[in-house]
């Protein structure tokens, strides 16, 4: 703007240029959909699993005119929601998703129950017919926010543009602070049209469930009062020290290295502590081993670390552990007391109370030296059930026995630090997480709370899509991967190159297993008849088709798939009548285990044939 | 601490605890879908609701107020709290039965049909209570009664051989007595 006299004072100019962009900035108001992608940017997010549909083209119109954000066509919508769990769990992370009204909705259904019983964080934005059109059984409309109330952590209809932004910063905060989870976002389409200006993170409402208090030194005494008293105890760690971040599984290994005690984990939990380290004792639960359960059993303290005494973990409950003190660490208060009693409840972050425990058991350390003789004659005890060798099976020459192909599949990847291991839910779910080891947080990725099948498949892509370098191996069923076995083209279609593992034993394993110990062998409906030519479905999709039928070739097929750099399905044909032993029958205790080889029929009493 | 049984469907052995009533007093956001998601724990975790009174109870901070009368041992109580405390929009949850001395109230409407002597007798015994004819016809009576939710039960009950015909309630009202804030 030029002055009065004619000059032009340049300074000045500048200033009122910028001042009028600012104020420009504040009152700029954007289309719905353009505030929900600058919303999504500001959270840090580059990657949405998707499916597109009416209610959420105008969405999709503005992520097609940017490229900040990678969006992942998926095949249907619960594999979208299973691609953005295994991106978080594999990324500590939130996963995004964003789908359309009505079907596009339910079907993501199953992935929010998924990702809220095993508290993984995610975003689900899911288009909506326009507000006025809400309530009148419009095309595609469905009562999203009723039907996913049950299945997220917490959800919201954006009943205006301007709250929108708003909204998804709350959301962000609500999926992962607290005990993590899905959080849904339902967007009518009007609202994804209509102009507002940008709230930013900084200035938006958070809420989130009831804050975790302060850890109590009370607590932490008292906790470490016991655990040096202990003569025989035990640490149960669960998914809670995983998501609590990789210092959590730091704090883990300090503490155990610095108390000498053995250390048995959850499904969820694995990888937590190293499963090399000798204080490691094995998985606990139905299919756990021997030692970890027996320790279990016969324990006098046990210290449980993020994990919530699941009904898969503790058997029959009035036989649960009986002779112990137990201390349970947990982030979510309502998970304390709920399922089994204990004398010390501390809520807290896994992470976060580890680290206290261990800064309280150096302290007593400096007044008197721990005698850690006390505890001798447990791990002599240990070592004794470890003996028991309760992994073991009878190995063929002729036939692949499923538990040797994971056992070569780990063999052959071990050396290698950047393996990332997806499973479906049955019986190669449990030889998985048997005979695979981990010595790292976030490199194992399994439904463990609403056991989905279908969950892996797709759950590798996601971790694929978030470290495309790395070897990423989904160890599935014949049964469970035909459930999802469309998301291999999505598989495809972003060369991503997940290695398909099918342990193929043409049954739906877990049930005929079940059928088997419970049913007096009537199979119904566990036997595959009609499998697919999984070489030849590959190929179909444009990817790559394996199969190995014997041991002999078994290594060499396994190494193909390694150097394959494309989407692999790998058809493992095995022995069809294994069953997952150790296990805890139904309606027992966990000094009760069946072994391989002791099953007659009647391990299950009436009672436990109720319990399922 | 004391041990609390279980939740769980698998067998225990249960120490007998006292189930008694509880009267939960819940602050919530008033938005869209709260009372739902409040009601909706309650039936998908297997608690009863006796009663159930919800209004806007705070215009300025958009809250609202949702008393809840339950049934169970206090191990379950506990657990019904701590769920309702995962609630996003659950501002507080105040246990009032463990509160000394929390006023409760109740309302009733209580229609009784009937001639002749129990008509007379109906009309005494509200007037024990301190109920209030609302409505007369040469027939029939409405009271009105309020008070702690025993003394309307005892209201009710008296009332139904003298010709009661039908009940409405509101549920329970509940606050604290003294300078306390919700």
């Amino acid at each position: 703007m030029a002055a009065a006299d004619g000059s032009v004072n340049p300074e000045q100019n500048t200033v009122t240029t910028e001042k009028a962009s600012t104020a420009l900035n504040t009152k700029l108001v954007k289309a719905g959909a353009e505030l929900l992608l600058d919303a999504l940017e500001e959270q840090g997010v580059d990657t949405i699993f998707g499916y597109p549909g009416g209610a959420v083209l105008p969405i999709y119109d503005a992520l097609h005119r940017r490229d900040t954000i990678r969006h992942i066509l998926v095949r249907h919508e619960q594999g979208a929601v299973h691609m953005a769990e295994g991106y978080a769990r594999s990324t500590g992370k939130p996963g995004v998703v964003l789908v359309t009204s009505g079907p596009g909705a339910t079907n993501a259904v199953t992935g929010l129950a998924d990702a809220l019983l095993d508290s993984i964080p995610l975003i689900c934005i899911s288009g909506q017919v326009a507000r006025k059109l809400i309530g009148t059984d419009a095309f595609q409309e469905c009562d999203t926010v009723g039907i996913t109330r049950a299945c997220t952590k917490h959800n919201y209809l954006a009943t205006s543009t301007q709250a929108l932004p708003g909204i998804v910063h709350e959301a962000f905060h609500v999926a992962t602070t607290g005990r993590p989870g899905p959080v849904l976002i339902d967007i009518p389409k009007d609202v994804q049209f209509e102009e507002a200006p940008y709230t930013p993170a900084s200035a938006a409402r958070k809420r989130s469930s009831m804050n975790a208090p302060a850890v109590n030194p009370r607590q932490i005494e008292e906790a470490v009062d016991l655990m040096r008293h202990a003569r025989r105890p035990v640490f149960y760690t669960g998914g809670g020290v995983i998501n609590a971040g990789p210092q959590a599984s730091v704090a883990l290994r300090g503490l155990a290295k610095l108390t000498g005690f053995p250390v048995t984990s959850t499904l969820l939990g694995l990888g937590a502590f190293p499963a090399a380290d000798p204080q490691w004792i094995g998985m606990l639960g139905m299919h756990g081993s021997v030692e970890a359960n027996h320790a279990m059993h016969d324990c006098d303290v046990m210290i449980n670390i993020g994990a919530r005494f699941d009904d898969r973990v503790t058997g029959r409950l009035d036989a649960f552990s009986p002779t112990s003190r137990k201390i349970h660490v947990d982030i979510d208060p309502s998970s304390i007391n709920k399922n089994v009693p204990v004398n010390v409840g501390i809520v807290g972050d896994a992470g976060e109370v580890v680290t206290a425990l261990a800064e309280e058991w150096r302290r007593r350390e400096k007044k008197e030296v721990y005698n850690s003789t006390r505890i001798n004659d447990w791990w002599a005890q240990i070592n004794k059930w470890r003996g028991v060798n309760c992994f073991h099976y009878q190995k063929s020459d002729t036939v692949i026995k499923p538990q040797y192909a994971i056992e070569r599949l780990y063999e052959l990847t071990k050396h290698r630090d950047d393996v990332y291991i997806t499973t479906e839910v049955g019986q190669h779910q449990m030889w998985a997480a048997q005979y695979f080891h981990f010595e790292d947080p976030n490199r194992w990725m399994t439904s463990g709370g609403l056991g989905t099948m279908g969950y892996g498949l797709p759950a590798a892509v996601g971790v694929q899509a978030a470290h495309p370098d790395a070897l990423v191996m989904d160890i599935a069923g014949d049964g469970s991967v035909q459930m999802t076995m469309q998301e291999f083209s999505t598989a495809v279609q972003y060369r991503l190159p997940v290695k398909i593992f099918i342990v193929n034993n043409a049954y739906l394993g877990m049930v005929r297993q079940w059928q088997e110990l419970l049913h007096d062998g009537r199979y119904a409906q566990s036997y595959s008849e009609a499998l697919p030519d999984f070489v030849k479905l590959a190929e179909a999709y444009g990817g790559v088709g394996l199969r190995a039928e014997t041991p002999a070739e078994l290594d060499d097929k396994i190494k193909e798939m390694i150097e394959t750099p494309h989407p692999v399905l790998f058809d493992c044909v095995v022995t069809k009548e294994e069953n997952v032993f150790p296990m805890i029958p139904s309606g027992a205790a966990h000094n009760e285990m069946l072994l391989g080889g002791d099953v007659t029929g009647d391990e299950i009493d009436k009672e436990g044939r109720k319990l399922v | 601490m004391t041990l609390k049984p279980s939740q769980s469907v698998y067998p225990v052995t249960k120490e007998a605890e006292h189930e008694a009533e509880c009267i939960l007093a819940i602050i919530v956001d008033n938005e869209p879908g709260v009372l739902a998601r409040v009601v909706g724990l309650f039936s998908a975790r297997g608690y009863n609701i006796e009663s159930l009174t919800v209004a806007e109870t705070d215009e300025a901070k958009h809250t609202s107020r949702i008393t809840v009368v339950t049934r169970g041992e206090p191990s379950k109580i506990d657990q019904i709290k701590l769920q309702l405390g995962r609630l996003v929009p659950v501002r507080r949850v105040i246990d009032v039965t463990q509160e000394d001395d929390a006023l409760q109230r109740e309302l009733a409407l209580i229609k009784v049909v009937g001639e002749g002597d129990i008509r007379v007798e109906a009309m005494r015994v509200a007037e024990i209570f301190r109920a209030r004819a609302v409505d007369i016809t040469h027939s029939s009576f409405i009271f009105e009664v309020t008070g702690a939710r025993d003394k309307i039960n005892a209201f009710i009950d008296l009332m139904e051989p003298l010709g009661r015909s039908e009940v409405s309630r509101t549920g329970v009202l509940s606050i604290r007595r003294g300078v306390t804030r919700d």
